[in-house]
């Protein structure tokens, strides 16, 4: 399981106070615990900032890269931001994320190509947010249409199949994790299969616990990647023991005791 | 018809074991070696190339059991009685890679020798010899705590693979080999899950699994081959998938194990349909080894010159195909 750590975010308080004092210390504390913790790359996201985004982004890469050596995901709805991060990078970084919108697949595919990225695709297109599982497969089979003429492998594409608030749209929670086995097959390497998690209990009283509930039941179907909070304890113990049960992973008595390889 | 290989890439990298210390490192060891550091199955170059091919370690002990057969007795004759000539004699005309040291004589159904007896065999056997060096205990947990630590000092510095660790004795063994810069052998009884328990255990107590060598437990052709085979295999495929609990080289020892099979031991007159017992030993050792170098082993143990070379041959063999 591929654990995107997600708390480099200009959305939390902290993280934009950090941010806007140029905090070296803080930035590289937070990377450092979300790797110990067991994320195997970290998203960077700008949130809403007064300054220059594409600025902002690169000092973010730069401080990030000092700090820890994982793979980095560019994470801004700009693309200029993100062929900023992009250029920062020392290593391969992902890029989250384009859509099935034409005008999106323009500017990120030559992208994800100049750099050797892997790229996030969220199966939202022009219509908007899709009713149901098929929706979302027709998406993804557009999706992987451009990738593949585009010459990115199927490896380097994080299909998402969106994941909404349960409190919002409880009846999509389902047709999101329907979605996900039909992605498996749709290209050869087959292509990662990615949610942001947090979404789905985004403004619930109970975050945590359906975040690993969810989690849980997502692995089930091929989910192998996620961005998620690393920091959260119980839901890393739960990602790890679906690991042993869908026998990813080989059990032992102190399986928790180590973190994720 | 052309074939178009199939080409597997890994996620992980078995880790390498550096055994044996220089004068530059702390020891007094001409050379060392080096185990490990595979990105691929054994033996397959187009996956990816073995960087350190498999060794043959030959097994010498301080006591050896009354009931040996005479076929195996007969080319160790001259030196069963003195482990530094034995093992000269292993690395100077057999071509030994490394030596393996039975304590054997502090058990106390044995001998019950004194752990100062052990160190100063440890020594001596160093002395005799410019290879790196494994020692093993005599399997009596008790005794062996008594014996590793005055062992693992008198061998300080010169970063020996010392074992065996198991799941109900390690925590002496780790604490030593930590004290005395060694490696630690690491056995369990033909269970990948046990393995990983054991090493996360040693782990946890701060060895890092960089000086953890793999012993996934004792087997020979006819007697659970298939099983510990089966185990290494399982071990070597969760190591390259990126389990770093299960990402260690791995021993064999095949030596006292095979001669133990009947079809090793037993004479010509006591068995006659089986052919001539002076080759049919040393070809239970070799075929062993064979077996267990296809699942993986890094290291294998040996007892018989006859079967070292055949091991040493098919060892060549096998990785001139892989550089072909």
């Amino acid at each position: 399981m591929f654990v995107i750590g997600e708390r480099i975010n200009g959305m939390f308080r902290s993280v934009a106070r950090a941010i806007r004092e140029r905090d070296v210390n803080a930035i590289a504390d937070l990377a450092r615990r979300q790797v110990a913790a067991g994320a195997g790359a970290l998203d960077l996201n700008t949130g809403p900032t007064g300054e220059d985004p594409t600025e902002v982004m690169t000092w973010l890469v730069e401080t990030v890269q000092e700090a820890v050596d994982v793979p980095l995901s560019i994470d801004s709805p700009r693309p200029p931001v993100i062929a900023a991060g992009l250029r920062a990078c020392r290593r391969p970084a992902i890029i989250n994320s384009t859509t099935g919108a034409r005008e999106k697949l323009d500017a990120l595919l030559p992208l994800a190509a100049e750099f050797g990225a892997g790229l996030i695709a969220l199966t939202i297109d022009e219509r908007g947010i899709p009713r149901n599982a098929a929706a979302r497969a027709e998406i993804a089979l557009t999706i992987v249409a451009r990738t593949t003429e585009a010459g990115l492998p199927g490896d380097r594409i994080y299909l998402d199949p969106i994941v909404l608030p349960v409190n919002a749209a409880q009846d999509q929670c389902r047709e999101a994790l329907l979605a996900i086995p039909s992605f498996r097959a749709l290209c050869e390497p087959a292509p990662h299969i990615i949610i942001g998690l947090s979404n789905v209990s985004q403004g619930t009283a109970n975050r945590s616990l359906i975040n690993r509930t969810y989690l849980a039941m997502a692995m089930a179907l091929g989910l192998d990647a996620a961005i998620l909070d690393p920091l959260d304890q119980d839901l890393m113990d739960v990602l790890r023991t679906a690991g042993i049960l869908l026998n990813q992973e080989i059990y032992a008595e102190s399986y928790l005791q180590r973190r994720p390889a | 018809m052309t074939v178009e290989l199939v080409r597997e890439t890994w996620p992980g990298k078995i880790a390498t074991v550096t055994i044996g210390a220089t004068a530059a490192e702390g020891g007094t060891r001409a050379k060392t070696v080096t185990i490990g550091g595979h990105a691929a199955l054994p033996f397959l170059p187009t996956d990816a190339p073995t960087p350190h091919p498999p060794l043959v370690a030959m097994e010498v002990a301080d006591a050896v059991s009354p009931d040996w057969p005479d076929h195996l007795r007969a080319p160790l004759a001259d030196v069963l009685g003195s482990p530094a000539a034995w093992a000269r004699k292993c690395v100077e005309e057999y071509g030994a890679d490394l030596i393996c040291l039975r304590l054997q004589s502090p058990h106390p159904d044995w001998q019950d020798a004194p752990p100062e007896a052990a160190a100063a065999t440890v020594r001596a056997v160093l002395d005799a010899v410019p290879v790196p060096l494994i020692i093993l205990g005599c399997g009596h947990a008790d005794k062996d705590n008594d014996v590793w630590p005055r062992v693992t000092e008198a061998a300080k510095g010169e970063r020996c693979l010392v074992g065996v660790a198991v799941p109900e004795n390690y925590k002496t063994l780790v604490v030593a080999c930590l004290a005395d810069g060694h490696n630690i052998l690491a056995e369990a009884p033909i269970d990948v899950n046990i393995q990983k328990q054991l090493n996360i255990l040693i782990t946890e107590m701060g060895l890092p699994p960089e000086r953890i060598v793999l012993h996934p437990g004792n087997a020979a052709l006819g007697y659970g081959l298939e099983y510990e085979y089966s185990i290494m295999e399982r071990i070597r495929l969760a190591g390259l998938q990126g389990d770093r609990m299960l990402a260690q080289p791995m021993l064999t020892i095949i030596s006292t194990e095979a001669w133990k099979a009947k079809e090793a031991r037993l004479s010509e007159a006591a068995a006659p349909a089986w052919g001539a017992a002076a080759l049919r030993g040393p070809a239970w050792e070799a075929a062993t080894a064979a077996a267990f170098l296809q699942s993986g082993a890094d290291v294998v143990v040996l007892l018989h010159p006859e079967s070292v070379a055949s091991v040493r041959r098919t060892i060549a063999n096998l990785v001139a195909v892989a550089a072909a």
